[in-house]
Protein backbone atom coordinates (compact mmCIF):
# COMPACT_ATOMS: atom_id res chain seq x y z
CA UNK A 1 0.00 0.00 0.00
CA UNK A 2 1.24 3.46 -0.59
CA UNK A 3 0.63 5.64 1.95
CA UNK A 4 -0.74 9.54 0.56
CA UNK A 5 -1.34 12.65 2.12
CA UNK A 6 -1.96 15.98 1.49
CA UNK A 7 -2.15 19.37 3.40
CA UNK A 8 -3.89 22.23 2.05
CA UNK A 9 -4.60 25.67 3.73
CA UNK A 10 -5.05 28.96 4.00
CA UNK A 11 -1.77 30.72 4.07
CA UNK A 12 -0.56 34.31 4.15
CA UNK A 13 2.18 35.43 1.93
CA UNK A 14 3.78 38.72 0.73
CA UNK A 15 2.70 39.93 -2.29
CA UNK A 16 3.47 43.07 -4.45
CA UNK A 17 4.84 46.00 -2.91
CA UNK A 18 4.87 44.00 0.18
CA UNK A 19 1.24 43.93 1.16
CA UNK A 20 0.35 40.52 3.09
CA UNK A 21 -1.97 38.59 1.32
CA UNK A 22 -4.04 34.92 1.42
CA UNK A 23 -3.31 32.00 -0.43
CA UNK A 24 -4.85 28.58 -0.57
CA UNK A 25 -2.21 26.62 -0.30
CA UNK A 26 -1.83 22.31 -0.83
CA UNK A 27 1.14 19.99 -0.81
CA UNK A 28 1.91 16.80 -0.64
CA UNK A 29 3.80 15.62 2.84
CA UNK A 30 7.32 15.00 1.64
CA UNK A 31 10.21 16.35 0.20
CA UNK A 32 11.96 17.42 -1.98
CA UNK A 33 9.10 19.57 -4.06
CA UNK A 34 8.74 21.48 -6.68
CA UNK A 35 7.04 24.35 -6.56
CA UNK A 36 3.58 25.77 -8.81
CA UNK A 37 2.05 29.00 -8.81
CA UNK A 38 -1.64 28.29 -10.05
CA UNK A 39 -3.06 32.13 -11.49
CA UNK A 40 -6.87 32.13 -10.72
CA UNK A 41 -9.34 32.70 -13.68
CA UNK A 42 -11.44 36.13 -13.19
CA UNK A 43 -14.66 34.85 -11.50
CA UNK A 44 -11.96 34.49 -8.53
CA UNK A 45 -10.79 32.60 -6.01
CA UNK A 46 -13.66 29.98 -6.13
CA UNK A 47 -13.67 26.30 -5.36
CA UNK A 48 -13.01 24.94 -8.80
CA UNK A 49 -9.27 26.82 -8.16
CA UNK A 50 -9.05 25.24 -5.11
CA UNK A 51 -9.76 21.79 -6.46
CA UNK A 52 -7.35 22.53 -9.18
CA UNK A 53 -4.68 23.51 -6.39
CA UNK A 54 -5.43 20.43 -4.27
CA UNK A 55 -5.45 18.50 -8.27
CA UNK A 56 -1.59 19.87 -8.81
CA UNK A 57 -0.58 18.57 -5.09
CA UNK A 58 -2.08 15.51 -5.82
CA UNK A 59 0.32 15.41 -8.47
CA UNK A 60 3.28 16.07 -6.55
CA UNK A 61 3.84 19.75 -6.30
CA UNK A 62 3.91 21.88 -3.74
CA UNK A 63 0.62 24.49 -5.37
CA UNK A 64 0.20 27.83 -3.98
CA UNK A 65 -3.23 30.36 -5.20
CA UNK A 66 -2.46 33.54 -4.42
CA UNK A 67 -5.76 35.50 -3.85
CA UNK A 68 -5.66 37.98 -6.38
CA UNK A 69 -8.50 40.27 -5.18
CA UNK A 70 -7.66 40.04 -1.31
CA UNK A 71 -6.61 43.88 -1.59
CA UNK A 72 -10.58 44.22 -1.92
CA UNK A 73 -11.39 42.58 1.19
CA UNK A 74 -12.94 41.20 3.67
CA UNK A 75 -15.35 39.40 2.15
CA UNK A 76 -16.27 36.57 0.68
CA UNK A 77 -14.29 35.90 -2.81
CA UNK A 78 -17.20 35.88 -4.79
CA UNK A 79 -18.03 39.72 -3.30
CA UNK A 80 -14.62 40.83 -3.53
CA UNK A 81 -14.19 39.62 -7.26
CA UNK A 82 -17.24 41.78 -7.93
CA UNK A 83 -15.61 44.59 -6.25
CA UNK A 84 -12.57 43.93 -8.35
CA UNK A 85 -14.96 43.86 -11.73
CA UNK A 86 -16.68 46.79 -10.95
CA UNK A 87 -13.21 48.35 -10.67
CA UNK A 88 -11.95 47.18 -14.14
CA UNK A 89 -9.92 44.32 -13.40
CA UNK A 90 -6.34 44.55 -11.24
CA UNK A 91 -3.34 45.91 -12.50
CA UNK A 92 -0.96 43.29 -14.51
CA UNK A 93 2.27 45.20 -12.21
CA UNK A 94 -0.17 44.07 -9.21
CA UNK A 95 -0.53 40.76 -10.06
CA UNK A 96 2.94 40.03 -11.32
CA UNK A 97 3.99 41.20 -7.45
CA UNK A 98 1.44 39.04 -6.34
CA UNK A 99 3.41 36.09 -8.59
CA UNK A 100 6.78 37.12 -7.12
CA UNK A 101 5.91 37.20 -3.80
CA UNK A 102 4.21 33.80 -3.96
CA UNK A 103 7.18 32.25 -5.95
CA UNK A 104 9.15 33.93 -3.34
CA UNK A 105 6.92 31.82 -0.97
CA UNK A 106 7.64 28.44 -2.14
CA UNK A 107 11.11 29.00 -2.69
CA UNK A 108 11.88 29.35 1.03
CA UNK A 109 10.16 26.58 1.98
CA UNK A 110 12.23 23.72 3.30
CA UNK A 111 11.22 20.95 1.19
CA UNK A 112 11.12 23.22 -1.99
CA UNK A 113 13.33 21.33 -4.61
CA UNK A 114 14.08 25.12 -6.36
CA UNK A 115 11.87 24.53 -9.20
CA UNK A 116 8.85 26.92 -9.57
CA UNK A 117 6.19 26.55 -12.18
CA UNK A 118 3.35 28.80 -13.05
CA UNK A 119 0.01 28.11 -14.70
CA UNK A 120 -3.09 30.53 -14.81
CA UNK A 121 -6.28 29.28 -16.52
CA UNK A 122 -8.86 32.31 -18.45
CA UNK A 123 -7.31 35.76 -17.76
CA UNK A 124 -5.02 33.68 -15.43
CA UNK A 125 -3.63 32.13 -18.47
CA UNK A 126 -2.96 35.91 -19.61
CA UNK A 127 -1.19 37.14 -16.33
CA UNK A 128 0.96 33.24 -16.83
CA UNK A 129 2.30 34.42 -20.59
CA UNK A 130 2.68 37.94 -18.64
CA UNK A 131 4.82 36.54 -15.45
CA UNK A 132 6.80 34.18 -17.70
CA UNK A 133 7.78 37.34 -20.17
CA UNK A 134 8.35 39.62 -17.11
CA UNK A 135 9.36 37.92 -14.09
CA UNK A 136 13.02 35.91 -13.08
CA UNK A 137 12.69 32.57 -11.86
CA UNK A 138 9.91 30.77 -13.45
CA UNK A 139 11.18 27.22 -14.68
CA UNK A 140 8.06 26.34 -16.49
CA UNK A 141 4.65 28.19 -17.58
CA UNK A 142 1.59 26.64 -18.42
CA UNK A 143 -1.53 29.02 -20.15
CA UNK A 144 -4.64 27.80 -20.25
CA UNK A 145 -6.65 29.52 -22.80
CA UNK A 146 -5.78 32.88 -21.42
CA UNK A 147 -7.66 35.57 -23.71
CA UNK A 148 -6.58 38.99 -24.71
CA UNK A 149 -2.61 37.66 -25.35
CA UNK A 150 -3.09 38.90 -28.48
CA UNK A 151 -4.59 42.19 -28.16
CA UNK A 152 -6.58 43.26 -31.33
CA UNK A 153 -8.88 46.07 -30.35
CA UNK A 154 -6.33 48.63 -29.21
CA UNK A 155 -9.32 50.13 -26.63
CA UNK A 156 -8.44 46.72 -24.29
CA UNK A 157 -4.89 48.19 -23.68
CA UNK A 158 -5.76 50.53 -20.48
CA UNK A 159 -3.44 52.18 -17.28
CA UNK A 160 -4.09 48.52 -15.26
CA UNK A 161 -3.20 46.58 -18.34
CA UNK A 162 -0.92 48.93 -20.26
CA UNK A 163 1.06 46.05 -22.96
CA UNK A 164 -0.50 43.35 -24.87
CA UNK A 165 1.64 40.13 -23.65
CA UNK A 166 2.10 38.89 -27.37
CA UNK A 167 4.60 42.02 -27.97
CA UNK A 168 6.89 40.86 -25.15
CA UNK A 169 7.69 37.76 -26.10
CA UNK A 170 11.19 38.30 -26.96
CA UNK A 171 11.65 37.88 -23.34
CA UNK A 172 9.94 35.32 -23.08
CA UNK A 173 12.59 32.93 -20.49
CA UNK A 174 10.85 29.90 -19.75
CA UNK A 175 9.31 26.88 -21.59
CA UNK A 176 5.28 27.69 -22.50
CA UNK A 177 2.76 24.77 -22.55
CA UNK A 178 -0.60 26.01 -23.89
CA UNK A 179 -4.08 24.43 -23.58
CA UNK A 180 -6.52 25.79 -26.29
CA UNK A 181 -10.15 24.83 -27.17
CA UNK A 182 -10.91 24.67 -30.59
CA UNK A 183 -14.37 26.34 -29.95
CA UNK A 184 -12.96 29.05 -27.82
CA UNK A 185 -13.66 32.60 -28.68
CA UNK A 186 -11.09 34.31 -26.65
CA UNK A 187 -8.51 33.23 -27.51
CA UNK A 188 -9.70 31.81 -30.91
CA UNK A 189 -7.71 29.50 -32.97
CA UNK A 190 -6.68 32.26 -35.32
CA UNK A 191 -5.55 34.19 -32.38
CA UNK A 192 -3.60 31.02 -31.31
CA UNK A 193 -2.56 30.63 -34.83
CA UNK A 194 -1.05 34.02 -34.32
CA UNK A 195 0.79 33.54 -30.59
CA UNK A 196 2.12 30.03 -31.56
CA UNK A 197 3.97 32.11 -35.03
CA UNK A 198 5.53 34.46 -32.69
CA UNK A 199 6.78 31.83 -30.65
CA UNK A 200 8.21 30.01 -33.06
CA UNK A 201 9.70 32.52 -35.15
CA UNK A 202 11.48 33.56 -31.93
CA UNK A 203 12.47 30.26 -31.25
CA UNK A 204 11.00 29.92 -28.34
CA UNK A 205 10.83 26.74 -26.18
CA UNK A 206 7.32 26.03 -26.50
CA UNK A 207 3.86 23.17 -26.60
CA UNK A 208 1.06 23.99 -27.49
CA UNK A 209 -2.37 21.65 -27.74
CA UNK A 210 -5.57 22.48 -29.14
CA UNK A 211 -8.72 20.43 -28.68
CA UNK A 212 -11.90 19.40 -30.76
CA UNK A 213 -15.15 20.13 -29.48
CA UNK A 214 -13.87 21.98 -26.45
CA UNK A 215 -14.06 25.71 -25.89
CA UNK A 216 -12.97 27.83 -22.97
CA UNK A 217 -12.53 26.65 -19.78
CA UNK A 218 -12.92 22.84 -20.50
CA UNK A 219 -11.04 21.48 -17.88
CA UNK A 220 -14.08 23.44 -15.27
CA UNK A 221 -16.58 20.77 -14.04
CA UNK A 222 -19.00 23.16 -12.57
CA UNK A 223 -19.40 24.19 -15.99
CA UNK A 224 -21.09 23.07 -19.32
CA UNK A 225 -18.03 23.54 -20.83
CA UNK A 226 -16.60 20.73 -18.98
CA UNK A 227 -15.48 18.19 -21.33
CA UNK A 228 -14.17 15.53 -19.62
CA UNK A 229 -12.10 13.41 -22.43
CA UNK A 230 -10.37 16.72 -23.25
CA UNK A 231 -9.84 17.95 -19.74
CA UNK A 232 -8.24 14.58 -19.13
CA UNK A 233 -6.02 14.76 -21.46
CA UNK A 234 -4.88 18.35 -20.91
CA UNK A 235 -4.32 17.69 -17.27
CA UNK A 236 -1.54 14.69 -18.21
CA UNK A 237 0.22 17.25 -20.93
CA UNK A 238 0.44 19.91 -17.71
CA UNK A 239 1.71 16.98 -15.24
CA UNK A 240 3.91 15.71 -17.54
CA UNK A 241 5.24 19.23 -18.70
CA UNK A 242 6.19 20.28 -14.91
CA UNK A 243 7.47 16.70 -14.23
CA UNK A 244 9.57 17.40 -16.89
CA UNK A 245 10.71 20.96 -16.35
CA UNK A 246 10.49 21.41 -12.74
CA UNK A 247 12.30 17.85 -11.46
CA UNK A 248 16.05 18.96 -12.52
CA UNK A 249 16.88 20.24 -9.14
CA UNK A 250 15.56 17.33 -7.50
CA UNK A 251 17.44 14.56 -9.72
CA UNK A 252 20.93 16.92 -9.46
CA UNK A 253 19.84 17.02 -5.50
CA UNK A 254 19.50 13.53 -5.13
CA UNK A 255 22.98 12.97 -7.39
CA UNK B 1 -14.36 35.85 -22.12
CA UNK B 2 -13.18 37.58 -19.60
CA UNK B 3 -13.90 40.86 -20.35
CA UNK B 4 -13.66 43.27 -17.47
CA UNK B 5 -16.86 45.10 -19.54
CA UNK B 6 -19.69 46.42 -16.69
CA UNK B 7 -22.33 48.40 -17.57
CA UNK B 8 -23.35 50.84 -15.24
CA UNK B 9 -26.98 51.78 -14.19
CA UNK B 10 -27.59 54.42 -12.06
CA UNK B 11 -30.53 53.54 -9.15
CA UNK B 12 -33.05 54.67 -7.08
CA UNK B 13 -34.44 52.27 -4.74
CA UNK B 14 -33.85 49.25 -2.22
CA UNK B 15 -32.21 45.61 -2.30
CA UNK B 16 -32.94 43.17 0.64
CA UNK B 17 -29.75 40.88 1.49
CA UNK B 18 -28.32 38.65 4.07
CA UNK B 19 -28.39 41.82 6.61
CA UNK B 20 -31.41 43.12 5.45
CA UNK B 21 -32.61 46.20 3.86
CA UNK B 22 -30.07 48.49 2.29
CA UNK B 23 -30.85 51.52 -0.50
CA UNK B 24 -29.28 50.99 -3.58
CA UNK B 25 -27.84 53.57 -6.44
CA UNK B 26 -26.31 51.49 -9.06
CA UNK B 27 -26.78 47.89 -10.83
CA UNK B 28 -23.90 46.89 -12.33
CA UNK B 29 -24.49 44.10 -15.22
CA UNK B 30 -21.95 42.32 -16.75
CA UNK B 31 -22.07 39.01 -18.94
CA UNK B 32 -18.97 36.97 -18.44
CA UNK B 33 -18.30 33.69 -16.62
CA UNK B 34 -20.30 32.98 -13.07
CA UNK B 35 -19.45 32.15 -9.81
CA UNK B 36 -22.14 30.55 -8.70
CA UNK B 37 -24.33 29.80 -12.01
CA UNK B 38 -23.98 26.28 -13.48
CA UNK B 39 -23.24 28.14 -16.92
CA UNK B 40 -20.34 29.43 -18.62
CA UNK B 41 -21.30 32.53 -19.20
CA UNK B 42 -24.03 34.06 -17.20
CA UNK B 43 -25.85 37.81 -17.15
CA UNK B 44 -24.63 39.27 -13.94
CA UNK B 45 -26.08 41.89 -11.93
CA UNK B 46 -24.94 43.49 -9.03
CA UNK B 47 -26.91 45.87 -7.10
CA UNK B 48 -24.88 48.36 -4.56
CA UNK B 49 -24.95 51.85 -3.12
CA UNK B 50 -21.61 53.85 -4.28
CA UNK B 51 -22.28 56.12 -2.40
CA UNK B 52 -22.12 53.81 0.78
CA UNK B 53 -18.91 52.36 -0.39
CA UNK B 54 -20.17 49.73 -2.80
CA UNK B 55 -18.92 46.97 -0.47
CA UNK B 56 -22.25 45.43 0.17
CA UNK B 57 -24.28 44.06 -2.96
CA UNK B 58 -27.77 41.73 -3.96
CA UNK B 59 -25.97 39.83 -6.88
CA UNK B 60 -27.95 37.50 -9.46
CA UNK B 61 -26.23 35.43 -12.01
CA UNK B 62 -28.91 34.85 -14.66
CA UNK B 63 -29.18 32.89 -17.94
CA UNK B 64 -28.83 34.92 -21.61
CA UNK B 65 -32.65 33.77 -22.36
CA UNK B 66 -33.61 34.27 -18.26
CA UNK B 67 -32.37 37.42 -18.81
CA UNK B 68 -34.10 38.50 -21.45
CA UNK B 69 -37.13 36.96 -20.27
CA UNK B 70 -36.68 39.42 -17.13
CA UNK B 71 -36.51 42.38 -19.55
CA UNK B 72 -39.61 41.64 -20.97
CA UNK B 73 -41.50 40.98 -17.84
CA UNK B 74 -40.18 44.34 -16.22
CA UNK B 75 -41.23 46.07 -18.88
CA UNK B 76 -44.60 44.06 -19.04
CA UNK B 77 -44.82 45.03 -15.33
CA UNK B 78 -44.49 48.47 -15.63
CA UNK B 79 -46.79 48.84 -18.25
CA UNK B 80 -49.44 46.84 -16.43
CA UNK B 81 -49.14 49.00 -13.38
CA UNK B 82 -48.93 52.34 -14.83
CA UNK B 83 -51.91 51.70 -16.40
CA UNK B 84 -53.26 50.21 -13.16
CA UNK B 85 -51.91 53.03 -10.48
CA UNK B 86 -51.50 55.77 -13.29
CA UNK B 87 -47.61 57.46 -14.03
CA UNK B 88 -48.09 60.24 -11.77
CA UNK B 89 -48.43 58.43 -8.37
CA UNK B 90 -44.57 57.00 -9.38
CA UNK B 91 -42.87 60.58 -10.74
CA UNK B 92 -41.25 61.45 -8.16
CA UNK B 93 -39.45 59.28 -6.38
CA UNK B 94 -37.52 61.70 -4.43
CA UNK B 95 -40.30 62.08 -2.40
CA UNK B 96 -39.80 59.01 -0.40
CA UNK B 97 -36.46 59.90 1.33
Amino acid sequence: MTYESMLAETVAFRGHRGDIGEAYYARPLGAPLPGVVLIHHMPGWDEWIKEATRKLAHHGFATMAPHLYFREGPGSPDDVGARVRAAGGVADEQVLGDVAGAMEFLRAQPYANGKVGVIGFCSGGRHTYLAACSLDGIDAAVDCWGGNVIVDDPKQLNAKRPVAPIDLTAKLRCPLLGLFGNDDENPNRDQVDRTEAVLKQLGKTYEFYRYDGAGHAFFNAARPAYRPEQALAGWNKVFSFFHKHLAAAAAARAA
Amino acid sequence: MCSYIVEKAKLLGSAKGPNGWMRIDTANVYYDHPFHAPLDHALGIDFICEADGGRDRVAVELSAASARELVAKILAALANGEIEHGKAQHAAPAAAE
